[in-house]
């Protein structure tokens, strides 16, 4: 072996901008998303399907000076955005179980750049949750201006975020292959409890007062506020901005641990 | 290709890989302990070691999957963070992980979408032989064809190192012949390649050097012969009914004596003047002296009571390094 010629390589190689993010990896990422059977029902179809047996049977009736239809079509979609950023930044969860995470710190893709891969592809999903039940409500006669639409709609998707931030905090914290089995529940309750499903008036005074605190409420106080102003509640606003930071600076800090010790 | 290997007439002046005193502490337990090493471009190094020896830990200290406790690792003369980021060296980890739900090719596909300048999709497939499956989901392929797709993700990136651990785990024989042929085209081109196995048959014949670590350290380090060498010593066999084992063992360089009926089997440094003795002084008979071969070698060096190539580690890796 001696005998041969050294051949030397060519160690002038490029390093791919942004740590390695890039569309085409988000745009397979989203694919892969979408064509899990069980992400696609309980972030797309589901809402929707609450809204056709909740919402559009009570088109006549109003909640404060909102159509009542119209008041849960937003709930259902701040809350679909909710399960579908959970559903994507969760992912995270399973791809440290099966070790994917590992496999790819072989490749260019620095950590920061996979972080911000799973945060975009979870509000690219939490954007589709939010369209599909906005066109289900107009197809199905919901009224509202324009700019409500778009103010409604933003509301509920950008909100959204505190719940990537969750996902990612819970991915790090528990790998498994079935963490959005132990998040589903857990968000059915929140949702409950920041009156996504019922507004919360229905309950005693000291469960509002409780429900005020978790992070469902915020969102969806902020997605309805365009409906009624009239009766928005300010504390929905360091709401989402308390449960952001926290759900953020948890992520960050397993995030950071994971990194290390990979 | 983009990347046109340059001729260099002298010696090339970057090492492939060069660990320098690297050290790897688990809490009380020193998984490495002070590990020197250097590999040329070209060199087919293999990395062979008893489990728990430390040869994995290394490894990912080469890819930077772990920061090492103190000395340092460079690939090519980059850290191996920014090794990896370049496409200059790849891996074919046990641990690496797969995604089931998406299919071989997709697979390799997402994978290419991280680097800047890749080989082909279909090529890489075809050259770790799978591009017939390319539409199945991983989950549904066999070990061995999971360990050929990362194979494949290992050659997109056209590395410069490729380092493999246990690389033929759950292929079946045709299959690791065809992995080590493809090997061997690229090393033929330039590419240098580390691999960790326990199978000596494939150190021996695939490695151009074969370095031996145990407990952390190098206790050898040369090519297949010298690592047999090494562990100098001959077995001496003979028929002798009757023989007695506590009389045999006082022979001189007589390291060992096992009875099998009347077989005897006597291994010895100094086999000449135990055959000498066999003969001349008892009735033996079948006289048959044998070198060791690389797993008798292997054994009598990554053993704990290994002899003294154990408490030597340094004494005998540069000895053999310098005579080549």
């Amino acid at each position: 072996m001696s005998a041969q010629p050294v051949v030397m390589p060519d160690l002038n190689r490029r390093v791919p901008p942004l740590g390695g993010f890039n569309v085409t990896f988000v745009r397979l990422e989203i694919r892969r998303l979408l064509r899990n059977r069980r992400t696609m029902i309980f972030t797309l179809i589901m809402p929707v399907a609450f809204y056709f047996l909740f919402g559009y049977s009570s088109r006549g009736d109003t909640v404060g000076s909102a159509n009542a239809a119209t008041y849960i079509m937003v709930n259902l979609a701040t809350y679909g955005a909710m399960v579908a950023t959970m559903a994507g930044a969760a992912m995270v969860s399973v791809e440290r179980a099966q070790g994917w995470s590992r496999q790819l710190r072989l490749t260019p893709l620095r950590p920061a750049a996979y972080m911000a891969t799973k945060i975009v592809t979870a509000m690219t999903l939490g954007g589709m949750s939010v369209a599909i039940q906005f066109i289900v409500g107009a197809a199905t006669g919901r009224h509202l201006g324009l700019d409500k639409w778009i103010l409604c709609g933003l509301a509920a998707w950008l909100c959204a975020f505190v719940f990537a931030a969750m996902g990612l905090f819970l991915g790090y914290l528990l790998p498994s292959e079935n963490a959005m089995q132990v998040m589903g529940p857990i968000l059915a309750v929140l949702a409950l409890l920041g009156g996504l499903f019922v507004p919360l008036s229905v309950w005693g005074h000291t469960f509002r007062e409780i429900a005020r605190l978790t992070p469902a409420y915020g969102v969806g106080e902020i997605a309805r506020a365009p409906l009624h102003a009239e009766h928005f509640d300010w504390a929905a606003v360091p709401n989402i901005l308390i449960w952001g930071a926290l759900f953020s600076l948890g992520a960050a800090l397993l995030f950071r641990r994971d990194t290390k010790r990979v | 290709m983009n990347n046109t290997p340059v001729k260099h007439a002298a010696a090339p002046s970057v090492a492939a890989l060069e660990l320098h005193d690297l050290h790897k502490r688990f809490g009380r337990v020193r998984a490495v302990n002070g590990i020197d090493l250097t590999v040329e471009p070209g060199e087919i190094v293999a990395f062979l070691g008893p489990n728990g020896a430390g040869k994995t830990t290394t490894i990912d200290m080469m890819l930077g999957l772990s920061t090492p406790t103190a000395g340092d690792v460079t690939v090519f003369g980059f850290k191996p963070v920014d090794a990896v980021a370049r496409g200059l060296v790849a891996a074919v980890m046990q641990t690496g992980g797969l995604l089931k739900d998406l299919t071989v090719g997709e697979t390799v596909k997402l994978t290419s979408t991280l680097f800047v300048d890749t080989r082909p999709v279909d090529e890489v497939l075809q050259r770790a032989g799978i591009l017939d499956i390319a539409d199945r989901r991983v989950g549904k392929c066999s070990g061995g064809q999971q360990q050929r797709l990362r194979f494949a993700m290992a050659l997109l990136s056209d590395p410069a190192l490729l380092v493999l651990d246990e690389p033929t785990t759950g292929m079946d024989v045709e299959g690791r012949r065809d992995f080590w042929s493809a090997i061997r085209e690229d090393t033929q081109r330039g590419r240098t390649v580390m691999f960790a196995t326990h199978y000596l048959e494939e150190a021996d014949a695939y490695a151009d050097r074969i370095v031996l670590i145990r407990q952390g350290e190098v206790v050898a380090d040369g090519t297949a012969s010298e690592i047999k060498e090494l562990s100098s010593g001959r077995t001496v066999r003979a028929t002798l009914p009757g023989a007695d084992p506590a009389r045999l063992l006082t022979l001189p360089g007589v390291d060992g004596v096992e009875i099998r009926g009347d077989t005897i089997l006597i291994r010895a440094s100094e086999s000449d003047s135990v055959a000498r003795y066999l003969l001349t002084e008892t009735n033996a008979r079948d006289l048959e002296i044998t070198a060791r071969n690389l797993e008798e070698a292997f054994i009598a060096l990554t053993s704990s009571d290994a002899p003294e190539a154990a408490t030597k580690p340094a004494q005998h890796a540069e000895s053999i390094r310098s005579a080549r």
